[in-house]
């Protein structure tokens, strides 16, 4: 027989009914703002111009994807968040004295190409903003590589000299970071100017430093950094195997007098490791997704960086680390799975 | 801190208990017309044992078993059968069902008390339990009296009663353990007794601390039953995650709790299983919580099996404006219903209506950013990532390889998933289309 079925506004789906809050655009914002003490402190140690480079890369990068999107006829996803991190991400890892046009070429580079030529959010093998950022350090390197001291731009008695360099950098002591200094001039004139060792650590810690916009202030880095590991944002696994890995080596490999005699302390806080660690290495898309590879991954990006540091041309060694370790992070996905409950091992 | 849980995965949805954990369980007069299926259990469903026209008892059998794995069905009011046509259910597919009008008058087949049921011999109580029809009353309705009737090589030394009732906004299994304690105790009793086991448990998730306290006072006349209280973390009611937390042995893939000599029974089914050997009263009603935002008066309701879901909601004060899904069961593991003209069955442990606030459309999903939170919520440890990867490119053979059918759908991973991705309707396809 015939049921005649009522009609009926009811939603029918598959279970399950009810689901998190959380959404990509909340995770992605989330992220932006856990930022924000580091590119606060690039902006009392660097002056306003700091807000200016970002700025561009942000503006570039959400112009790229609306761009991309809309030649594609795909929906535009400029609201998600996900380019505007990508934006501030490269912002971030740029010296404060870059021409205008090297934050937009690049952050097309970082979110027209490495991100929605691949497929958009998700679908990218490398990280955006170190491809990005990669881009530029080969293409113009003598601009991606002059630092300038910190702390001259922004004095409170002179806010005239936090604005006057905004357009176009004009001039400002040339420095060199601690690792360009390491590298070419060795470590005893890393600690030249310090009274004391510690003294040293204090300012990396503070980030009172010569490098990029966002990446010298250790303490900045760990307050968001904390915020999204209290948040379940980040696991912990990715940067503290990549912390651990880089201390250990560079203490053992690092050193003048043979080894075990390197400056784990020194290396652990410099250059662009605390950044890398926490914010670009542990980006979703591009690291692996179960806990164990991400362990593997973080020592894979260690190995990298301090070989990079104390062996090959460039001083600074995060960036390629995490990009040749980003064409891993499916592999060890597909090689180190979870274990199955209620299968046994080997199996 | 002390409470018992299982290892990995878990989420911890808001429980949305207290519309109804407070309430009393109330009786539901029996509605004009029962609807009862014949097939209210997993396995073969039932032949029908009466005619249209014909007058039929409470507690009359209708429905008589036509295979090993099945459950007799029983009327649950007396009154005349009108027909027996096909009738949807809460999964929405057709099943044959008993049509009965009910006369008011609750004539029922005399039904002789055992008081001494418990020195009876186990072969006895099976057969009580088994004729009364009783099945897995948590949902999965699986016949108990298969349950109980483990291969010889596989022997049995623990019986676990899930009071953990994991589900969000369900109470009926809670009610049941303030109320009827000693009795849900004897049951489980007789499930020790028929499968001739020593250790009994009964696990209760923390967050029905009264219902803790009752059936600990209440245990205390019962030799080696123990009462636990378990960590709240969904799906701590899940059968394999229950028996890691309780005595820590996993279930291997692929297998039963009978592999690792655990028999696990919910709360409402130890009680039938009380009615059942003591009184040989059929299984004929069942508690229902009905609750969630849209119904006006949520109620825990003693049903009577066949009842329409709609007669059920118009006793709690009829939905409220603005329902946008009514579901049949749990909001994690439920059935959404297209209709309320389904009828209430063994397995019916709750209605929930919800309103449009806090649902998520399937249809507005993005693409996976490989976050890792799925994996992280699976109790099973899985990837379910990969399996809405390749399900979404059609490859889903290769879903195998990370182990699909393992995934028992508990709809975790997709619960956290914050690109709102459809994981367990695309397992749910890829298990179709690969076992073909
Ligand atoms: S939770 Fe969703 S977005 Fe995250 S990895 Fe799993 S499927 Fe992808
Ligand atoms: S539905 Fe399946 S894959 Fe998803 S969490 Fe549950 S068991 Fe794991």
């Amino acid at each position: 027989m015939e049921i005649k079925r009522k009609e009926s506004d009811f939603i029918v789906t598959v279970s399950p009914h009810v689901r998190s809050v959380e959404t990509v655009p909340r995770i992605m914002w989330t992220v932006v703002v856990s930022l924000l003490p580091a590119l606060l402190c690039g902006v009392y140690f660097f002056g306003l111009r700091v807000i200016f480079v970002t700025a561009l890369c942000i503006v570039g990068a959400l112009f790229s994807e609306w761009f991309v999107e809309k030649l594609a006829g795909k929906p535009i996803t400029i609201g998600d968040g996900s380019a505007f991190l990508s934006g501030l991400l490269l912002g971030l890892t740029m010296p404060v004295t870059v021409p205008f046009y090297i934050p937009l070429i690049s952050s097309f580079i970082a979110v027209g190409i490495t991100k929605q030529i691949f497929g958009g959010i998700g679908y990218n093998i490398f990280n955006p903003a170190l491809i990005g950022r990669a881009f530029a350090l080969i293409t113009w390197p003598r601009a991606m590589t002059s630092w300038v001291e910190p702390s001259k731009m922004f004095d409170l008695n002179n806010i005239g000299a936090a604005f006057s360099n905004i357009g176009m950098w004009l001039d400002g002591k040339t420095s060199a970071t601690p690792l360009g200094i390491l590298k070419l001039e060795g470590i005893a004139k890393v600690f030249e100017p310090y009274a004391a060792k510690a003294d040293l650590y204090m300012n990396l810690l503070i980030g009172q430093r010569a490098g990029s916009i966002g990446e010298t202030s250790v303490i900045a880095i760990l307050i968001g950094a904390l915020f999204l590991m209290l948040r379940r944002y980040i696991s912990w696994h990715i940067p503290v195997s990549y912390l651990a890995t880089v201390g250990l080596f560079s203490w053992i490999l690092g050193g003048k007098e043979g080894l075990f005699t390197g400056d784990a302390l020194l290396h652990v806080l410099s250059g662009g490791l605390m950044l890398g660690a926490f914010f670009m290495a542990t980006d979703y898309v591009t690291s692996p997704s179960v806990k164990k590879g991400r362990l593997v991954f973080g020592f894979g990006c260690g190995i990298l960086t301090v070989l990079i540091r104390l062996k090959a041309g460039y001083p600074e060694g995060v960036m390629f680390a995490i990009l040749i370790m980003n064409c891993f992070a499916p592999l060890i996905d597909r090689n180190l799975k979870q274990k199955v409950f209620g299968l046994r091992k080997g199996k | 801190m002390g409470l018992l849980t299982f290892s990995v995965g878990g989420i911890h949805p808001n429980d949305n208990k207290l519309y109804t954990a407070n309430l009393p369980i109330e009786n539901l007069k029996a509605p004009k017309q029962l609807v009862i299926p014949l097939s209210q259990h997993a396995g073969a469903p039932c032949k029908p044992v009466v005619e249209p026209g014909q007058r039929v008892f409470m507690y009359s059998k209708i429905g008589e078993p036509t295979a090993f794995v099945s459950a007799s069905v029983h009327s649950s009011v007396s009154g005349k059968v009108i027909e027996i046509r096909n009738h949807p259910s809460s999964t929405g597919r057709m099943v044959l069902s008993v049509v009965i009008e009910n006369d008011g008058k609750d004539e029922a087949v005399e039904l002789e008390e055992d008081e001494d049921y418990i020195n009876k011999e186990p072969d006895v109580l099976k057969e009580r339990i088994k004729q009364a029809g009783i099945v897995g009353m948590g949902g999965a309705t699986f016949p108990t009296s298969v349950k109980l009737s483990p291969p010889k090589e596989k022997p049995i030394d623990s019986i676990i009663i899930n009071g953990a009732e994991c589900e969000p906004y369900l109470t009926a299994d809670h009610r049941m353990m303030v109320e009827k304690p000693i009795e849900v105790l004897e049951g489980l009793r007789v499930l020790m007794k028929v499968l001739g086991v020593a250790n009994g448990y009964v696990g209760i998730e923390n967050n029905k601390k009264d219902a803790i306290k009752y059936m600990v006072s209440a245990c205390a006349g019962f030799e080696g039953i123990k009462v636990l209280p378990l960590k709240v973390k969904y799906p701590q009611g899940a059968e394999k995650m229950l028996i890691k937390s309780i005595l820590n042995r996993e279930v291997p893939a692929g297998g039963l709790p009978m592999d690792v000599r655990v028999v696990v029974q919910n709360v409402g089914t130890a009680y039938a299983i009380y009615e059942a050997v003591r009184y040989n009263r059929p299984v004929v009603e069942r508690v229902v919580s009905v609750t969630g935002a849209g119904i006006k008066n949520p109620k825990n309701l003693k049903v009577r099996i066949g009842t329409q879901i709609k007669d059920v909601i118009d006793y709690c004060g009829g939905v409220k404006a603005g329902v946008s899904k009514v579901i049949a069961g749990g909001p994690m593991m439920g059935f959404a219903l297209y209709s309320t003209d389904i009828p209430v069955t063994k397995g019916t442990s709750g209605i929930v209506a919800l309103v449009e606030q806090g649902l998520t459309h399937y249809e507005k999903y993005r693409a996976c950013i490989r976050c890792g939170r799925c994996i992280e919520a699976c109790p099973m440890g899985l990837m379910p990532q990969m399996f809405s990867v390749y399900v979404e490119r059609g490859f889903y053979e290769d879903c195998k390889d990370y182990n699909l059918f393992d995934c028992f759908e508990c709809g975790s991973c997709t619960y956290v998933c914050p690109a709102k991705r459809p994981i367990v309707q695309q397992i749910r396809l890829a298990k179709t289309l690969v076992k073909r």
